[in-house]
């Protein structure tokens, strides 16, 4: 790939206001709609079962409604022989004993009984544990690269950083919540793993841009962005593409369970590589980065003067 | 001199790359569905071996291999059907006090397991099981404690004769009325004596005193409650037959329970939900047992049976039950004998304080009484019921008058002697638990997800090395190798740190075969920008590879931080997958640095170079 000479910070508004619709798109879906929480988080049965042929969701439905379980969700689980059943927490019923009840019941005069594949119980208290913690990673990790990347290079950039990052979250879990999807705990690893990972694209073209702002002291910062961003354009590009490379094998191959925890990163690698080359570093321009904020400081040789 | 290592760095990669290869091979060879059979207390004799090995044979199951080795017997079989057929037939022969277990044993060959390696601990989503969160219900224990403190104060008081107009429980306190104030420096001395746990706030009137469980005791109740409960729960986990069952403490609260490869959870839920009680009797020497066996028990007495089978009558009156034990400890006594040690509260301690003062030189037994929780099938339908199972386990003689605390002697190994206190505490009156959390995984659905993973890593790493290869040629292959290498080092780690591998764990490694190869391009575009700019070939692979170290140092640095919150903050298959991603990102950058300059230097140094094939 030969250097590209792309004006990505003068034409940085387009960006801008495309991120800015995404992102408050994204953000009113997230009000309005909220997420689609998985029983990590809000607790209750999940039950999936497996079959030689086909299920009869219907009878399944009928079945479970009968014996008194009405709140039961009933669907198929990435083919059609697996079914997965979803219970809300019950007050009163011995939670242990809802998943034995619910198998005995729909084995019930069945030919062929249903093979259990996974049994899922999550307790209130247990859920909003989970909850907690996954709270507290966000912020924690947050708290730590923050600190990290203003040690590393000054706080404008930092800002920028997280910034750019928090526009990949929100625009991913934006999207989640638009397309109803479900959001547990391994969704919420990988969402802990796409802020390592965007950051990771962001911080190299920072990196670039700081050893720029030494190299060229005659050229704007403006300038030197643009060049930054460039000469790293086709890295940033072929990393995106690795990634992605083993995200889609993941996607497809990786089964149900693990479905949604690629999808996130999907989302997660597109956005981050985008808000990388087109949020960032405009970010930290707007946040009045300048070369007076990344000189090496001038060494005090006064020490060494006096010496014989 | 440019792009040359010194000889103790080459070595410094080789050995590593080599003792990886050699701690990940493990993984390499699979298990074999296997049948292991121990004997609860005491350890297998040769001659039982013996018997085991011929009864599998009946069964037609084709055995790998027999082994018996510690007491221990396992049986290697060549698929899971013969597994559970061999295990029903053992658990019908053997009876209760065996353990016949289902395990997955590996095959790791005997030079590598000399030198400790082993495949990878698999989660429970990758071979399937059970993985319960039980919570231990704490307020529950504190009130049974105050309870006690309750019973125990009005025996206390009626001993030190000291005279009380009421004790009641109120919003915590225990309230100590008594009929004159003038008392109250003698029951202060008996509260200083024999109830360091509470806590004394004097109130205005003058006849009372107001006690509390202090904080250091409700601490104390707190642990032991935990404690007390990881003890039975171990037990009844025994008579589950699973190999390698975890249970952990998790939290203040909490007990983790996983029990590997079982499938019927129903019946796991049973056995843990099994409540036990014991009760002392006197044992009726007066009437002949043989009678009783026959069906004439006398009036009074009633025909149990010890462990060893042998019957045994005993008095019905009962002295003491389970929940009046406070506590009990195996140690030895006195003269090195091992022995069991009572404590029993304050009930408890007159009723046997009565019964001692009557009965010196008269043999007393322990009961010990399951109430379990079974499902069978009856004509074609399943009926739930509870089963009551009674069984003689400790017989000793009354040799003096005793009452709170007390031994039990004559036991005939300290083994027994930790087995009887354990059943004994298992028996007592344990705080209430919960399942609060359950995981459970088919046989089926774990395969599936290795099947899955597997296939999902050979397609990722496929992609990777074939887009790495097209795009940088030689120095592409490079990468590739210091890829596979970076792959085999963390399955080696995992290994040899025997980490849970989790699904998400999975995804963890494929994770980093993608992002670990940006080290190896960040250098790449780097040297190929030094090229650009009108470098010599050599100068621009020093460069790229300097330039390029801080940025790598940087940028793997967050995803390294964001790892380690999520493995603090992470549970279960999350923890796993952070695991892999702190593993896969330390050894990528070793590897991709490293691993990748050597084998360029071994082909570029110390020579002139034209043309890179970049």
């Amino acid at each position: 790939m030969k250097t590209t000479n792309i004006n990505f910070i003068g034409n940085r508004n387009i960006a801008l206001i495309f991120s800015g619709v995404l992102s408050l798109i994204s953000i009113i879906s997230l009000a309005t709609q909220g997420l689609h929480m998985g029983i990590d988080f809000t607790g209750g049965t999940l039950i999936e079962v497996g079959y030689q042929q086909p299920a009869d969701l219907n009878a399944l439905r009928q079945k479970l409604d009968a014996e008194g379980f009405e709140s039961a969700t009933v669907q198929n689980f990435g083919t059609a022989k697996d079914v997965l059943i979803r219970l809300k927490l019950q007050e009163g019923v011995s939670s242990a004993d809802l998943s034995t009840q619910v198998l005995e019941t729909i084995n019930k005069d069945m030919a062929e009984p249903a093979s259990l594949r996974r049994v899922e119980f999550v307790g209130p208290q247990v859920g909003d544990d989970l909850a907690e913690d996954g709270f507290l990673a966000l912020l924690y990790s947050s708290l730590a690269i923050l600190a990290y990347i203003a040690w590393r290079f000054e706080w404008k950039f930092s800002l920028g950083a997280i910034i750019a990052t928090f526009h990949d979250v929100i625009v991913t879990l934006g999207l989640f919540s638009l397309l109803g999807l479900e959001f547990d705990l391994t969704v919420l690893a990988a969402v802990l793993a796409l802020i390592g990972y965007s950051l990771n694209d962001t911080i190299v073209v920072y990196d670039r841009i700081r050893e720029n702002f030494r190299a060229f002291r005659d050229k704007s910062t403006e300038e030197i962005m643009n060049i930054s961003v460039n000469v790293t354009l086709s890295r940033t590009i072929m990393t995106s593409l690795t990634v992605l490379l083993v995200l889609v094998s993941l996607f497809f191959l990786g089964g149900e369970t693990i479905h949604n925890f690629a999808l996130v990163l999907l989302f997660g690698v597109f956005f981050g590589t985008y808000s990388s080359i087109f949020i960032a570093s405009p970010a930290a321009l707007m946040l009045g980065i300048s070369h007076a904020d990344l000189m090496i400081p001038v060494k005090d040789n006064s020490d060494i003067a006096h010496l014989p | 001199m440019q792009n040359h290592f010194p000889l103790w760095k080459n070595i410094v990669i080789i050995v590593t790359f080599l003792v990886s290869i050699i701690y990940s091979l493990p993984n390499l060879y699979g298990d074999d569905p296997s049948v292991q059979i121990s004997h609860t207390v005491n350890k297998l004799t040769q001659a039982q071996a013996t018997d085991i090995e011929v009864a599998i044979k009946t069964t037609g199951a084709t055995v790998k291999t027999f082994e018996f080795k510690d007491g221990k017997v396992v049986a290697r079989l060549t698929n899971t059907d013969d597994q559970m057929k061999v295990a029903d037939l053992l658990r019908d022969k053997m009876g209760n006090d065996y353990t016949v277990a289902l395990n997955l044993a590996p095959n790791t060959p005997d030079w590598l397991r000399a030198i400790g390696a082993q495949a990878m601990y698999l989660g429970l989503d990758l071979r399937g099981g059970v993985h319960f969160l039980l919570e231990v219900d704490m307020d529950a224990a504190v009130k049974q404690a105050e309870e006690r403190y309750n019973d125990d104060l009005r025996l206390a008081l009626r001993e030190a004769k000291i005279h009380y107009q009421a004790v009641t429980k109120d919003n915590g306190f225990i309230k100590v009325t008594l009929k004159s104030a003038d008392d109250k420096t003698q029951l202060m001395e008996v509260l200083s004596k024999e109830f360091r746990g509470l806590t004394v706030t004097e109130p205005e009137a003058d006849e009372q005193v107001w006690l509390k469980v202090s904080e250091t005791e409700v601490r104390e109740i707190k642990k032991s409650a935990v404690a007390q409960n990881m003890t039975t729960l171990r037990n009844r986990v025994n008579e589950l037959g699973v190999a390698e069952p975890v249970i952990q403490q998790q939290g203040e609260n909490r007990i983790m329970v996983q029990l590997p490869g079982v499938q019927d959870t129903s019946r796991a839920k049973e056995i843990l939900g099994t409540t036990a009680t014991l009760e002392y009797h006197l044992v009726d020497t007066e009437h002949d047992v043989q009678q009783a066996v026959s069906g004439h028990a006398p009036i009074g007495s009633r025909l149990y049976y010890e462990k060893n089978g042998s019957p045994i009558l005993l008095d019905k009156r009962i002295i003491i039950t389970g929940d009046q034990i406070v506590d009990s400890s195996s140690s030895s006594d006195d003269d090195g004998r091992p022995s069991v040690s009572i404590s029993l509260n304050g009930i408890g301690a007159s009723k046997m304080g009565k019964l001692t003062q009557i009965s010196i030189g008269k043999p007393m037994a322990v009961v010990f009484i399951e109430y379990k929780n079974e499902t069978r099938v009856v004509n074609g339908q399943k009926v739930r019921h509870k089963e009551k199972v009674e069984k003689v386990i400790s017989v000793a003689t009354i040799q003096g008058v005793f009452s709170k605390r007390f031994q039990t002697t004559g036991l005939d190994s300290p083994q027994e002697a930790r087995n009887l206190s354990l059943l004994l505490r298992a028996g007592a009156l344990a705080a209430p638990v919960d399942i609060v959390e359950e995981r459970t995984v088919g046989p089926s659905l774990g395969q599936d997800n290795i099947n899955k993973g597997m296939m999902s890593f050979i397609v990722g790493f496929a992609l990777v090395v074939l887009f790495m290869a097209v795009y940088y040629k030689l120095f592409g292959l490079i990468a590739n190798a210091a890829l596979a290498f970076n792959v085999v080092i963390v399955v080696a780690v995992l290994s040899m740190l025997q980490a849970t591998l989790t699904l998400p764990g999975i995804a963890g490694i494929i994770l980093t075969v993608g992002m670990s190869v940006d080290a190896n391009v960040l250098i790449f575009e780097r040297i190929k920008e030094e090229l650009n700019n009108g470098n010599t070939p050599q100068s621009s692979i020093f460069a790229g590879y300097d330039k390029a170290f801080g940025t790598i140092l940087d940028s793997h640095f967050t995803n390294l931080v964001v790892a380690i919150v999520l493995f603090a903050f992470g549970t279960g298959s999350v923890k796993g997958f952070a695991v892999t991603l702190i593993i896969g990102i330390l050894s990528s950058m070793f590897t991709a640095i490293t691993g990748t300059r050597m084998v360029i230097n071994w082909i570029y140094g110390n020579k002139h170079v034209e043309k890179l094939s970049i």
